[in-house]
């Protein structure tokens, strides 16, 4: 019987080699995929930089569209995907923080709610081209819109909502059940849970959620195309119906240009959509870690 | 824009939007004087309005240079110019959406018949040409001219994979990658008309909306071939060879300056264009003047962009018929 036992304890010793070698392989296979990541996004960054850092001036922010490499900027692009996004972001907000609210709150847990949340994830997904059709149909020609802020607007609106929808639920799904409920045994009603208990825990999740979505609708190009957004606008909108032009239509005229100048000023507009998107993410991280640290 | 503008389409669509009509008012009235007094032709009075121009891609850039030119004599005129590719240039015209389109191609049939349809009457407007370059690797040496049936031959998909030898005898016997516009674009229904005549093309080929693309793939494979505009083969001279095509008088043409606008580049070269509604001709005085302002400045901002001015009487011809539409 000893017998046995040693050799299944030199088995397992045996066994024991095989498996830190193992490890170990896993690990490498991890690791390798992390350098590959990280060197793919140092070569783009690097290249995106060399060439349009050069580019970057006070003009490149004062010009508007040129035929000139050298005299063209992108005043008209940055202005008005600010203007776009004050349309997206209350709208995306409100709209998806309510609906979030109501299904996490509110609804009924029956056929038709788990039809909605279906639907509401399965929208998530669908091509951003689509979305555009959606709001060349119905805002820029039914409601008579135009290729408008309004109309662009709401339609990066809808292409985000899902998104937000989702990650709000996420985060009003999270916050204990404890709370909630000793705030009713205090006597609150439901709108006052919501408001006192429900969202001041759950801001940090939605906040981090929909600035990550409001952030893909100022990167994306094809819904702008569909829409008819033009590329040449050299004048600022002075209100919500008016034409405008977005970064990632500036950026993708200049990539399609012939002349190399012209990529250059691409890549220089790439560092400015770049820079917004950093910017929004680092509102996000603040935002968080300022209500987690209540 | 302008106060009535906003007033009516506050009107269209109600009270949502209340935001848009309080934005409106707050610009209005900074018309600026300076700049305007010395030019000739058409921008003597200050005008006002809004234009908006969509279509193709490849006209793009000379649109682009003439409303920036257009802009600094008339700032009130607020000139907005988009590419949504030549088709959906037209559909936004058919829609009445935008006063003037740009075309990589002539109107088709049905299009014709949809603005017809849709009671707008066009003039087509030719502003420059462009030479469409066929082009082959840098290291290609065996081509030295191709003539129109030998393109057919490249080009048409005839169920399998072609060799440069299949084309013409003593070519190598390597496989041929095809690199071409898509197929939304003007410059591939351009040459699905002269050279596809409608037929499929290639099934293996590579077809990409930007001719950047086009070019890295012919500058990158020994056996590829590509087309794509003047402006694209000019810009990369040092990294792809371009092709003579032989002509209808039988002589192997090379597309530069002096060949693609005499016509001795046929049957590749090609006509820009741009449509203008009669309608908004006529009864806005910034369309008007803006429209020929294109045609006044088309052979000197055609050429600044890369592509070959119409010769002059052209133009001036083409002015003429404006008139007869005021």
């Amino acid at each position: 019987m000893g017998n046995t036992t040693r050799v299944k304890s030199e088995e397992m010793i045996g066994r024991i080699d095989g498996r830190l070698m193992k490890n170990k392989v896993i690990k490498g296979i991890f690791l390798a995929a992390t350098v590959f990541t990280s060197i793919i996004l140092i070569i783009l960054l690097y290249r995106i930089i060399s060439q349009g850092a050069p580019y970057l001036s006070w003009d490149f922010f004062q010009n508007f569209a040129s035929r000139r490499p050298e005299q063209a900027g992108i005043k008209a692009a940055v202005v008005g995907t600010l203007w776009m996004m004050s349309v997206v972001i209350p709208t995306a907000a409100i709209l998806g923080v309510g609906t979030a609210i109501y299904l996490e709150e509110y609804a009924k847990k029956n056929a038709l709610t788990r039809w909605i949340q279906m639907n509401i994830s399965n929208l998530a997904g669908v091509p951003s081209v689509v979305f555009g059709l959606l709001g060349l149909t119905i805002f820029v020609r039914v409601l008579g819109f135009g290729n408008s802020v309004l109309a662009a607007g709401f339609t990066m609106a809808l292409l985000v909502l899902p998104v937000v929808i989702v990650a709000s639920q996420e985060a009003i799904r999270a916050v204990p059940n404890e709370l909630k409920e000793a705030s009713f045994g205090l006597g609150a009603t439901k709108w006052q849970t919501i408001y006192r208990v429900v969202l001041p825990y759950a801001i940090p999740g939605i906040a981090t959620g929909s600035i990550l979505a409001f952030s893909r609708a100022i990167g994306e190009t094809a819904p702008l195309i569909v829409v008819g957004i033009p590329t040449f606008v050299a004048f600022l909108p002075s209100g919500y119906l008016d034409s405008f032009t977005a970064l990632p239509m500036q950026i993708y005229n200049w990539t399609s240009r012939p002349q190399v100048d012209f990529h250059n000023l691409a890549a220089a507009g790439i560092i400015i959509l770049l820079g917004v998107l950093i910017l929004m993410n680092s509102i996000a991280v603040w935002i968080r870690n300022r209500y987690q640290a209540r | 824009m302008k106060p009535v503008k906003v007033l009516t389409l506050s009107a269209l669509v109600g009270s949502a939007l209340v935001l848009g009509a309080c934005g409106g008012n707050a610009d209005t009235g900074t018309k600026t004087e300076d700049g305007a007094g010395d030019q000739a032709g058409a921008g003597d009075a200050q005008l006002q309005g809004e234009i908006s121009i969509d279509g193709s891609s490849t006209v793009y850039p000379i649109a682009e240079a003439v409303a920036e030119e257009f802009m600094l004599e008339q700032p009130d005129v607020k000139v907005t110019v988009g590419l949504s590719g030549t088709g959906g240039g037209f559909e936004k015209f058919i829609a009445g959406e935008t006063q003037l389109t740009n075309a990589s191609r002539p109107i088709k049939d049905e299009e014709a018949k949809a603005l017809a349809d849709a009671g707008i009457e066009y003039t087509e407007l030719e502003l420059a040409y462009d030479g469409l370059s066929v082009v082959v690797n840098k290291d290609n040496d065996w081509v030295d001219q191709l003539t129109v049936d030998e393109l057919k031959k490249l080009w048409l998909d005839n169920g399998s994979t072609k060799k440069w030898s299949d084309i013409r005898e003593g070519w190598p016997e390597e496989e041929i990658k095809f690199y071409s516009p898509g197929t939304d674009s003007g410059t591939f229904d351009y040459f699905d008309e002269v050279i596809l005549d409608g037929g499929q093309i290639d099934k293996s080929a590579t077809l990409s909306e930007d001719d950047n693309v086009l070019v890295q793939g012919v500058t990158g494979d020994a056996n590829a071939i590509g087309y794509f505009g003047y402006a694209y083969y000019l810009e990369n001279k040092d990294n792809v060879k371009v092709v003579p095509i032989v002509n209808e008088a039988g002589d192997a043409v090379e597309p530069n300056h002096e060949t693609i606008e005499s016509g001795e580049y046929a049957p590749l070269s090609r006509p820009l264009f741009t449509y203008v509604s009669n309608a908004a001709f006529a009864d806005d005085e910034a369309v008007a003047a803006y429209t020929q302002f294109t045609l006044e400045n088309a052979s000197v901002l055609a050429e600044d962009v890369g592509y070959v001015s119409l010769p002059e009487e052209k133009y001036t011809e083409q002015l003429e018929t404006l008139e007869g539409l005021k």
